[in-house]
């Protein structure tokens, strides 16, 4: 029974990590049509500088949220940087930015490699989060609560920017018909770089984020991007709702799967988004068909 | 034309006596390699630059035939039967892939497949019973067709020189064939086509299994050359450095992936020769060459060698011209 409730709680905790992961993706996808290729990346850079901050490597040792707020805004700056100097330029032409985003990936993996070394780095939980709570019969990590509480304030922090804001509603105009938003007047182009910077900074900090949990290691962007590729095919690509029903559906499945079909995890895993694309391929919340 | 026609002589020539030339094992060794990556090119080649369809799964489906392969002769059976089941299973698995990611074209396409890609580096991974994980498969052995042993360098390089020119002779035909053509005509105007009464799914499903057959070919010629086979092989980075092999020589032309094959190939095993960071030049050629010649090499270096020679033809014919203009 305990091992069905922590497998559960686990899930969860799973869930709201590929959530902070996967709404940035979804964005940029629904808005700018093309799967980001670097957003695993992204994640591990994120994971990666601030595991650097809080372990104190460059001779700064830093509280972790002051490292997770750092990491963010550089990644979300890096984001930015790569959408002005390298997708810029192929406009219009999504095949040739899916193919950059892949290069792009590419050096970033090697990059890290080559900065922090193949060992794994383990990033301490936050001292004020390292107790245990007992909710029952269960005995849960306060860290892994909190990062299900940290997902549910991001998703309706986005909610209400996508929602109530103007910055929003034209974000939502560029998703829905692109053409038509330019047209009366919104700058789509401008808002491609704020979403990419504003995907760039959410994956970044999901990767600090996860860092006590998952640790960080060379290949952690190969896991991740997969990972929320399903989120969004199963969510439908641009829609916040989506990606977070995708996230926990995503979560419950990988956990599941690797506890009960450890040989077929991976399959498990697509399978569902296989059925998706072929019943529904617009995905459960989506607007339209990539 | 005859130009055209001279350099693919010497090209064919230079591929046969390339042993006598280029002596030393290593490098006849390399030459393999560039041979059965070109055919591995070609194959996705026959997808992204005849189709129009971007597939990031192509190692997968590489990695299927050489695990069949593999697990075939671990059972015991003969190279013969191997292979045939090998490309059996293959054509079964790209028939299913096809099917699956041609729901979608464009951006979804690539999104499919590489999630199919994914799928089948994860089994290869974690279903440690059937593939040995992380461990590989090894094989003892090479096949000795008409009890000629492939065990030696030279002998391997001439049997993928035969099965090369006759995968390219294949792609040539089926390029130049009116499915070749329709196939064109699905990646250009997919609408018209319909319209036109072409069945554009079917088409399409034929290019994939031309395609998939293709990659076997190459994929039993590499399980054969390596004697081993890991999920390393079928990840996401073998699947874009085929892609950038058909990219940088030139998607859509039949000799552009083979120079692209050479040119990774080379790049990749001399440049992991003295530095580590192979990955990032890859990913930094890649997006060089979309940015800056997104053509591929081939196609972008004749057009600006037609500039250059009609530039200069023009500058040799506006004197005699400017001359009978003031008569």
């Amino acid at each position: 029974m305990t091992f069905w409730l922590v497998l559960t709680a686990n899930s969860i905790t799973f869930g709201g990590l590929l959530f902070l992961l996967s709404a940035g993706f979804s964005l940029i996808f629904g808005l700018m049509r093309i799967p980001n290729l670097t957003h695993g990346s992204l994640f591990m850079l994120g994971a990666y500088i601030g595991a650097t901050f809080v372990i104190g490597m460059l001779g700064v040792k830093m509280n972790f949220w002051l490292a997770a707020v750092l990491a963010t805004l550089t990644v979300a700056f890096l984001g930015a940087l790569a959408e002005r100097m390298l997708l810029r330029r192929l406009p219009g032409d999504q095949l040739a930015q899916v193919l950059v985003t892949l290069g792009l990936s590419f050096m970033a993996a090697d990059f890290c490699l080559l900065v922090w070394g193949g060992d794994p780095l383990s990033v301490a939980t936050p001292p004020e989060l390292a107790g245990f709570a007992r909710l029952g019969v269960l005995v849960f990590p306060n860290y892994r609560l909190a990062i299900i509480v940290i997902a549910v304030i991001v998703a309706i922090g986005l909610w209400l920017l996508l929602d109530r804001t103007r910055l929003g509603a034209m974000i939502r105009a560029g998703v829905d018909d692109p053409d038509m938003a330019r047209v009366v007047g919104v700058r789509v182009s401008q808002l491609f770089t704020i979403v990419f910077a504003l995907g760039a900074g959410l994956a970044a900090f999901a990767g600090i984020i996860g860092g006590p949990i998952l640790s960080v290691y060379p290949g952690l962007d190969q896991d991740m991007l997969p990972l929320a590729l399903v989120v969004v095919i199963l969510g439908g690509s641009g829609s916040l709702l989506g990606s977070f029903v995708g996230s926990i559906i995503v979560g419950f499945i990988y956990n599941f799967g690797q506890a009960l079909l450890p040989e077929l995890a991976y399959f498990v895993l697509f399978f569902p988004m296989l059925l998706v694309l072929l019943l529904r391929p617009q995905g459960l919340f989506g607007r339209h068909v990539p | 034309m005859s130009g055209r026609v001279f350099a693919l002589g010497v090209a064919f020539v230079a591929l046969v006596t390339l042993p006598y030339w280029m002596t030393g094992v290593y490098y006849i060794n390399v030459a393999s390699q560039i041979l059965f990556y070109a055919i591995f090119a070609l194959a996705l080649n026959v997808l992204v630059g005849y189709a129009g369809l971007v597939s990031l799964g192509h190692a997968g489906l590489f990695g299927v035939t050489a695990y069949a392969t593999g697990y075939m002769l671990q059972l015991g059976f003969g190279h013969p039967m191997a292979i045939l089941v090998a490309l059996v299973i293959s054509l079964i698995s790209v028939a299913i892939y096809a099917v699956l990611s041609l729901r979608s074209t464009g951006i979804g396409f690539i999104m499919i497949t590489l999630a199919l890609g994914e799928i089948l580096w994860g089994l290869a991974y974690r279903w440690i019973s059937l593939t040995g994980g992380d461990n590989g498969l090894s094989l003892k052995t090479r096949p000795e067709p008409f009890g000629y042993s492939l065990s030696d360098a030279t002998a391997f390089y001439y049997a993928t020189l035969v099965i090369f020119l006759l995968s390219l002779a294949a792609v040539t035909v089926f390029v130049r064939s009116p499915l070749g053509a329709a196939l064109m005509g699905t990646r250009d105007q997919a609408r018209r086509m319909s319209a036109l009464g072409y069945h554009v799914w079917a088409i399409r499903f034929y290019a994939c299994l031309f395609s998939g057959l293709l990659t076997a070919v190459s994929a039993i010629l590499f399980v054969y050359y390596t004697q081993f086979i890991s999920p390393q092989t079928l990840g996401l980075t073998s699947s874009a450095e085929v892609l950038l092999m058909v990219i940088s020589g030139g998607a859509g032309t039949l000799l552009g992936p083979i120079f692209g094959a050479g040119l990774v190939v080379i790049v990749k095993t001399v440049v992991s020769g003295f530095i580590e960071r192979w990955n990032f030049l890859l990913g930094a050629i890649f997006v060089a060459i979309v940015i800056l010649m997104p053509e591929g090499l081939v196609p972008g270096t004749a057009r600006l060698w037609r500039l250059a020679r009609r530039k200069r033809a023009r500058s040799s014919k506006a004197i005699p011209g400017s001359a009978e203009a003031k008569p």
